[in-house]
Order: structure tokens, then C-alpha cells, then sequence
């Protein structure tokens, strides 16, 4: 009978209590048993930590100056002093890979706080407020909500113009409405619970209302949000820089690496298009493990 | 239900309102215009030169006056000319859009076709070694670009074959024609394969719970009947709504997937007009791109009442 297998599971009661974190104690207890339950979510932090390690310590880890240009080493082959080839300047691409991820991660990580916390704040008091400035709130977000993110970024930056911090702005524009949304869904639940009632007869104001006891509790979503959109503000920037219209020179980005003739390079210099893009990949990846278990942690709703 | 429509419809066009609104005002903060750009490849300015051509195409007059004139004409018909080419927008514009189109049915046809039946054998094996590798796979889905994975199909096709497919108008047999359109249908499609795979998964997995399920197996149905007549059947529709938010959300995927491939699509064309600075092009195109997701979502929503009868939209 293959159905009872699902029926009728043994397991004796100090497995099932160990499993459940009866044995857990203090927060580095929590994280332990955090990251034994979620192998995978650990394995995404680390891969991120990696990425994180060598973004901070990049002058150690570069074996060459990113931008020196060597006309002799014109697309050298991967091996030798370079370590990864040399770009068509006879730029070392595993130093340029190496420095690429402080802005990968640069872009990601700023637009990501600065969307989150932007989208936090307005979903808080669209919520919290209700009334016409929830009616207007979140017509705004329908429009912005009506493009494709790459499509709403492109135009952004191509009318920012380009720089470093114009595409910063860019992307986390995008960002903002995703999160007021979730954000304004769990205020307006929240906002009726019995402990903000509380807070409110004890005389206390509706702005530290707000701040002091929805915001924190609308917190656990906005962290599971905040990963799913770094990944996307991390392939978003490598899309733009790709089109030509993100991080603009002399800055190493991963996205632009893959432009410059990446098409003419599929035939001559396959290395300069698979290790950009492999760590593209990577970063990406690790965030999307991270995301999906801070999910299951955090959000018991969404828990399978 | 017809209050609802109406109401769904009012917010839309006043969605839509909003959107070229913001177009309009974001074009006209990029700094410089086509008047720049031309000057540019010149490398001179004449301040009389510019002015005429800036007073040519209108771009002298007030804000307001130069929006009034684009929504007007819009309401017409009429999408103006392209500054770059002189031509109509409409008759640049139009012809590539059949192009984008095939592409993103094709690419949404993929990701069905992969993405739901693995979802479900992925649901059915719940924590096997073939679920792990299953979602393995989705989330790499999630994390290769799709410009990246373009790139290395054309790097294989280069290993393998020694050539690389080139887009043409007119395919001299039907194996180019699928070649050149099933590459880049796969490249982009494969994220959104994994993302309705991972949907799929989690709805099956939502509904393999209920009480009906559990009816049905002690019934004595079999393992096959219980996952696909009452479990997919069920879990299918949310699914419905990721596939609908997707086909829109394609158009972001195309836009590099066809500068990697070199296809004149309409996607692609979005991206050379921002760089020209060809006001009437990007506007139009940027307002054509908002009005598919729109329309998409409003159908998607309607098709969600028709799909579950217990859905039923009241005011």
C-alpha cells in the first residue's frame, strides 16, 4: 500500500521533538538549528557570503589593476599571468570579475534598501491612513506596477542619464510599489489586532503607533521580500549595463562585460562570455537559495 | 459581476492615464535630445540649426501643449513621425510587432509545456532525490539571465555546429524558420518555465492536503487519478494567473534576448529608440507595452471567474 507510507510515519517522540527546535536555546542555537533544517538556505548564504568577502577584500584577491590596459595581451588565453584571459584591451578578467562584484553588489544591495524601505514606509501609512491617501497610493502603484521591471528601469535610467547613482535610483524605483503592496496588506490586518487597540487607549500617538507596533510586525514579509528583490535588482543592473544604458565606464560591471561584442566573442574569446555570466549566475542563484528559505522560516503561511 | 467589469475597466483606462503621464514627463528629463544626438555625430552645433529643428518637432512648445498634442494625435491614430527615420511611427513600429509576438507565444509555449508537468511529477515525489534536483533546476531557471543563457546557446551552436543561426525575413526552409525562432524562444522562455513549474509545485502540493484528496484515495482511486483528475485539475488555476502576469512580463526577457540573437523585433527596437532619444517611438512603444500587461491582467482576472464558479466578483 503505497498511500500508508504517508499515513503512518514512526518516528519516536524525542526525534519528532529535536525536529521541531524543542532543544533550542538563544539566538545562536536559533541559527544553528535554522540552518541545519534549511541545507540549501545555508548553502545561498554562503555562496553570497563568498561573493560579500571578496567584494570587501577585492585588492587582495585581484591579481591585477582592473582597468590598466596591456595592448600585448589582447584576448590572451585563460591561464598563465591571466589567470581567466584578458579582454580585448588586455584587461586581466579575473581582477575585473573580482572588483565587478563590489558594483553587482553595490547596485543590489543600495536598491534594494532603498526601495524596501521607501516601499515600507508608504505601504505603513497607505495602510495605516486607509482613506484617500490609500485610494491614491495605490493608483501610483498600478501605473508603476503596468511595465515590466526592465522596461520601467530602462526608461528610468535612459532618462537619468548614466551614472552609477542614476542607476541605483533606477532600480529601485521598480522596487518601491512591489513592497508597499505587501506591506499595506499586512498594516490593514494588523492595524485592527487587539494590542494596537491597546496601544491607543493607553493614549498612545497614531504615528508611534505605526512606527512602534505595526511596522515591526510587518516586518517578516518585508525581509522575504528584500531577498527575492535583491536577486532581481542584481540581474536588473546586469541587464541594463548589457543594453549599455546601467554602470557606465570606467566601472567593471558584470552586465557590461558581456556587451562589449559579446556575439563576435561566442567565436573568438568564449571566456569573456562564460565567466561574467557565471557569476552573474552564481550571485543570483545564492540569493534565490537564501530567499527561499527565509521564507520557509519567517513566513509559516507560504511553509510546504 | 457587469458592476465589477465596469469598475475593473474605469481603473484600468485610469491606469493607463497615469502611465503617459509618466512616460511623457521621464522623456523629457533625459538629458539631451535628438537635436543633441544629431549634432553629435556632426560634432558641431549651430544654436539657429538647432533651434529650427527643435521648433520642427514641436519640442519648443510648453509641456502640457506638447502632451495635449501626443494624446490627441494617439486618440486619432495617428503616432507621429520618427525622428530618426522621418517615416510614420506606426508603419516603424507595427511590422516588428508580429516578430515579438511569435516569439513570446513560443517562449510562452515552452514554459508550459516544461513547466507544469514538472511541477507536478515534483509535487507527486515531495522530497525525493528528484524533487531536490527538480528545484534544482527551477531556481536555476531563476538565475540565469536570459541574455547569458542566449549567448552560450549561440556559443554551443558555434562548438557543435560551426555556425551560428541568423535571423532572416524570409527563411529559406522550415528547419531555419523553427531554428531561428526556437532558440530564442527557449532562451528566454526557461525563466519562465522554472516560475511556473515552481507555481504549479506549491499549488499541487497546497491542494494534495485537503480533506477531498484524502476522500478520494480511501475511495480506492488510484495514485495516478487522485494526482491528475482531482489534484491538478485544482491546482491548476493560480497557475492560470502566473502564466497570464508572465506572457506580459516576457516582453522585459525579449528585450535582451533579441539584441543577443539580432532580431528586428519591437522589443529590441524600444532599446535603440531610448538611445536615439526618438521621443515619438519610445513613447508609443513604452504606452503599446502598458496597455498589453493592462489588458493581460484584466483578463486574467475574468478568466479566473470563469475557470472557478465559485469566484464571483461583486461590487
Amino acid at each position: 500500500m503505497a498511500t500508508m507510507r504517508t499515513l503512518v510515519q514512526p518516528v519516536d517522540a524525542a526525534t519528532e521533538l529535536r525536529r521541531a527546535g524543542a532543544n533550542v536555546t538563544g539566538r545562536g542555537g536559533a541559527i544553528l538549528h535554522a540552518a541545519r533544517r534549511h541545507p540549501l538556505g545555508l548553502l545561498g548564504f554562503l555562496i553570497v557570503g563568498a561573493f560579500v568577502l571578496v567584494a570587501i577584500f577585492a585588492p587582495w584577491i585581484a591579481t591585477h589593476d582592473p582597468l590598466s590596459t596591456n595592448a600585448s595581451a589582447s584576448l590572451a588565453k585563460p591561464g598563465g599571468t591571466f589567470l581567466l584571459g584578458a579582454d580585448f584591451m588586455g584587461r586581466d578578467l579575473w581582477s575585473r570579475l573580482v572588483y565587478g562584484a563590489r558594483i553587482s553588489l553595490m547596485v543590489g544591495l543600495s536598491s534594494m534598501l532603498i526601495g524596501c524601505t521607501i516601499g515600507a514606509l508608504v505601504g505603513l501609512v497607505s495602510g495605516y491612513l486607509g482613506g484617500w491617501v490609500d485610494l491614491a497610493v495605490q493608483r501610483v502603484n498600478d501605473v508603476l506596477q503596468a511595465l515590466p521591471l526592465l522596461v520601467l528601469a530602462l526608461v528610468m535610467a535612459a532618462s537619468l542619464g548614466p551614472s552609477l547613482v542614476n542607476t541605483i535610483i533606477a532600480i529601485s524605483i521598480p522596487v518601491i510599489p512591489n513592497v508597499a503592496r505587501v506591506i499595506r496588506s499586512s498594516t490593514l490586518s494588523i492595524r485592527e489586532m487587539p494590542f494596537v487597540e491597546a496601544a491607543r487607549a493607553e493614549g498612545m500617538g497614531e504615528m508611534e503607533i505605526a512606527l512602534r507596533h505595526v511596522l515591526p510586525n510587518t516586518l517578516a514579509p518585508v525581509i522575504v521580500l528584500a531577498t527575492a528583490q535583491l536577486g532581481s535588482a542584481i540581474l536588473t543592473e546586469a541587464s541594463l549595463s548589457f543594453l549599455g544604458l546601467g554602470i557606465p565606464e570606467p566601472y567593471p560591471s558584470w552586465g557590461r562585460m558581456l556587451s562589449e561584442s559579446a556575439a563576435e566573442y561566442v567565436r573568438t574569446a568564449p571566456w569573456l562570455v562564460i565567466f561574467p555570466g557565471l557569476a552573474i549566475s552564481l550571485v543570483i542563484f545564492g540569493t534565490n537559495l537564501m530567499g527561499d528559505a527565509l521564507r520557509d522560516i519567517l513566513d509559516p503561511r507560504e511553509r510546504s | 459581476m457587469p458592476a465589477y467589469i465596469a469598475r475593473r475597466f474605469m481603473l484600468m483606462l485610469l491606469t493607463l492615464f497615469g502611465m503617459s503621464v509618466l512616460i511623457f514627463v521621464l522623456l523629457r528629463l533625459m538629458p539631451g535630445n535628438v537635436a543633441d544626438i544629431l549634432f553629435d555625430a556632426s560634432g558641431f552645433v549651430d544654436p539657429t540649426e538647432r533651434a529650427r529643428i527643435e521648433a520642427e518637432l514641436g519640442l519648443d512648445q510648453p509641456i502640457v501643449a506638447q502632451y495635449l498634442h501626443w494624446m490627441g494625435s494617439l486618440l486619432q491614430g495617428d503616432l507621429g513621425f520618427s525622428y530618426v527615420s522621418e517615416r510614420p511611427a506606426a508603419e516603424e513600429i507595427l511590422p516588428r510587432i508580429p516578430v515579438t509576438a511569435k516569439l513570446a507565444g513560443l517562449a510562452l509555449l515552452f514554459s508550459v509545456v516544461i513547466g507544469i508537468p514538472l511541477g507536478v511529477i515534483s509535487a507527486v515525489r515531495q522530497n525525493t532525490a528528484l524533487d531536490y534536483g527538480l528545484r534544482l533546476f527551477s531556481l536555476s531557471g531563476l538565475s540565469l539571465p536570459s541574455f547569458w543563457l542566449g549567448l552560450l546557446i549561440l556559443m554551443g551552436f558555434v562548438h557543435w555546429f560551426g555556425f551560428i543561426p541568423i535571423y532572416s525575413e524570409n527563411p529559406a526552409t522550415w528547419g531555419d524558420a523553427v531554428l531561428m525562432y526556437a532558440l530564442p524562444a527557449a532562451a528566454v522562455g526557461f525563466r519562465s518555465s522554472a516560475l511556473i513549474m515552481r507555481m504549479t509545485r506549491s499549488s499541487m502540493l497546497e491542494i494534495m492536503r485537503q480533506d477531498f484528496i484524502r476522500t478520494a484515495r480511501a475511495k480506492g482511486a488510484t495514485e495516478g487519478a487522485v494526482n491528475y483528475r482531482h489534484a491538478l485539475r485544482n491546482a491548476v488555476l493560480p497557475v492560470v494567473t502566473i502564466i497570464g502576469i508572465e506572457a506580459a512580463f516576457l516582453i522585459g526577457g525579449l528585450i535582451v534576448t533579441e539584441t543577443v540573437f539580432n532580431i528586428p523585433g519591437v522589443a529590441r527596437f524600444l532599446v535603440e529608440a531610448i538611445l536615439w532619444r526618438d521621443y515619438p517611438i519610445v513613447q508609443n512603444l513604452v504606452m503599446f507595452i502598458a496597455v498589453v500587461v493592462v489588458v493581460v491582467n484584466f483578463l486574467v482576472d475574468m478568466l479566473y471567474a470563469v475557470l472557478d464558479p465559485r469566484i464571483r466578483y461583486s461590487d
